[in-house]
């Protein structure tokens, strides 16, 4: 970007395609504008709630993501926090290293997660990744998606369908959310989700911060609506320092490392590679995103 | 039927630092005349006729010479939990005592916790969160990376109960599974979890992202891990040790975390637990520490009281013993 902003005239032409790592460059439309043979732009990771995917489309330029890079270390971070807030990994750190510490408590517990419910929504490749992973925990499986999955894709993970979250919300003692950012997402799970769920449950947020109602979440936490939750994801990213969720002793908050992995980071910049020479060379893209 | 009927059990006491849970006292009470230590060292004469057997908890009361000498119709311990590396099982022989542990009530729970470990590490998730919460942070780092859990190479040194359900675990997350045992497995239980056996340690060490301890502590596992076997092992590595603390040689690990012989380690257990608050351990960077919470859950104590509780009953009852632990 610096190279280009000193020699606009010179570069613009040349620029075919874009290579977004982590949201930047950011592209508007005065941007746009300025690159007539614009044609493709790759965004690292899965989702695109941060591209504005009709102006981009109006230029004429196609965008792709990167949804199998990311597959696997999410579904892992989402298992991850799930075990780590029901045994109370980090507060067992904290006791283990402390200073006051004298001896452990035989009487400080934590929730078993074999045999317990996990009610899962989204069932995409995320989504079903963690079923996968869930299930040799024996864990009962429920979700929610837009569409059922097939029988046999059902049958592989022992996951029964929920078509009314309600049902999931109801009946899980672990929720976790794996869906896109959309209209239709946002604010999913708010007051009314939070009560549905038990008072036993753990919420888990390994997708977007603006799924949940975050106020509506804090609310929960501080009045036992729900036991805890574990979120790799919050809006904003970075939460302000002040934040009611910061001092909350029943939720692990982690700052979006879903796909965090030196493989994964590898992975993906192999994919945005072949999307842009795809893009470039007018070839369909392996992963393209319609708007 | 009046509690003086019921077979007399001997418990350290209720509650407290490492007494019986509280909430498991009625179900106790089903089946026993619970007399705690103290009641006993009031009454000696009085309460040590009737005591038949001992719930050892948190390895407490603790079992000595002369605690066996004061119990003339002792029959059985019931031990909560699986380790017994803290009961003298031939002293107590020598007495006529039987020694019983919980080996199904804890094996899924410290499976979790296995597992959970090992993607806690992986992925650095107490730091993050420490990242997540501190006044300091302003932005997150893109580049601030962990290692990935799904398609690494597993190595499981101990494949009992716990070791096998830690595989099956792993497998879901499509891991390379190798395993170390003392006798290997039959060919369709390492099927059924894509295990391939290592006849030498070495082979294991050698080949392993994560090297998981699941063995039982006994003279020949002792010090099992030192300085030798961690160099043995990938740069790139991590240990995590849920079985005893004593099975791995604690100053070798120290050494081999400070000097980046290893990449990091993960510990429910040391040696002795809790450590010392000055010991290097709570101090280095790459180590996540658990405070011995392999089976801190309400289920699995719920469970390993009821199957002590079995075990003890089928002792005194003269039935086949489902737990026994016979002494070498």
């Amino acid at each position: 970007m610096k190279e280009y902003i000193k020699n606009k005239k010179d570069l613009s032409h040349k620029i075919k395609a874009i290579y977004m790592w982590w949201h930047k460059p950011a592209v508007d439309s005065e941007f746009l504008q300025s690159l007539p043979n614009l044609k493709v732009i790759t965004s690292s990771g899965v989702g695109v709630d941060h591209l504005d995917l009709k102006l981009i489309s109006s230029f004429g330029v196609k965008v792709a993501n990167t949804p199998h890079a990311v597959s696997n270390p999410t579904a892992d971070m989402g298992m991850a926090l799930l075990l780590a807030s029901a045994r109370r990994i980090v507060e067992g750190c904290e006791i283990a290293v402390s200073s006051d510490t004298k001896y452990f408590e035989a009487d400080w517990l934590g929730e078993e997660v074999t045999g317990a419910t996990l009610g899962i929504i989204g069932m995409g490749s995320i989504g079903y990744k963690v079923a996968q992973r869930a299930k040799a925990f024996d864990m009962k499986i429920l979700y929610h998606n837009r569409n059922q999955r097939k029988q046999e894709e059902e049958q592989a993970v022992g996951a029964i369908y929920c078509k009314k979250m309600d049902d999931l919300l109801q009946q899980s003692d672990f929720v976790m959310l794996i869906v896109s950012l959309t209209p239709e997402t946002h604010k999913l799970i708010g007051k009314r989700e939070l009560e549905l769920m038990k008072p036993t449950a753990t919420l888990i947020n390994i997708c977007r911060g603006p799924v949940v109602d975050q106020d509506a979440l804090v609310h929960a936490l501080q009045n036992g609506v729900i036991k805890a939750a574990a979120v790799d994801v919050t809006y904003p990213e970075p939460l302000p320092r002040d934040h009611p969720l910061l001092k909350l002793k029943n939720i692990i908050i982690t700052p979006h490392i879903g796909s965090a992995t030196s493989k994964s980071r590898w992975v993906m910049m192999e994919n945005m590679v072949e999307n842009i020479l795809s893009g470039v060379n007018g070839l369909p893209l392996p992963n393209e995103v319609h708007p | 039927m009046g509690e003086q009927e019921l077979p007399g059990v001997l418990i350290l006491e209720i509650g407290g630092e490492c007494g019986v849970l509280e909430s498991h006292v009625a179900f106790l009470r089903k089946h026993f005349s619970l007399i705690t230590m103290k009641e006993f060292l009031q009454n000696k004469e009085k309460w040590s006729e009737k005591t038949e057997s001992i719930f050892v908890f948190e390895r407490r009361p603790v079992i000595d010479r002369e605690l066996l000498e004061s119990l003339p119709n002792l029959k059985v311990i019931g031990n909560s939990g699986v380790g017994v590396n803290h009961l003298d099982l031939k002293l107590i022989s020598s007495f006529g005592v039987k020694v019983t542990n919980t080996p199904h009530a804890v094996s899924d729970s410290t499976a979790d916790i296995g597992m959970a470990l090992m993607l806690a590490s992986a992925r650095r998730l107490v730091e993050g969160y420490h990242i997540a919460v501190s006044p300091d942070t302003k932005d997150f780092a893109v580049d601030w990376l962990g290692v990935e859990v799904t398609r690494a190479t597993l190595g499981i040194i101990g494949m009992g109960s716990i070791g096998y359900k830690v595989a099956k675990r792993a497998k879901a997350f499509d891991m390379k599974i190798l395993y170390h045992n003392r006798s290997q497995r039959k060919e369709k239980e390492e099927q059924a979890v894509g295990a391939v056996y290592c006849k030498k340690i070495e082979d294991l060490l050698q080949q392993s992202d994560f090297v998981m301890l699941v063995v039982n502590l006994t003279p020949e596992t002792h010090k099992l891990i030192g300085k030798r076997e961690l160099e043995f092992m990938k740069p790139t590595a991590t240990l995590i040790n849920i079985c005893r603390g004593a099975v791995v040689d604690q100053d070798a690990l120290v050494e081999a975390l400070q000097n980046g012989v290893i990449r990091a380690a993960a510990l429910d257990v040391t040696y002795p637990e809790p450590l010392p608050r000055d010991h290097p351990l709570l101090k280095l960077k790459n180590v996540t520490l658990t405070p011995h919470i392999g089976t801190a859950t309400v289920k699995a104590l719920r469970m390993m009281t009821e199957e002590a509780v079995d075990n003890i009953l089928a002792v005194l009852q003269d039935l086949p013993v489902p737990s026994e632990v016979i002494p070498k």
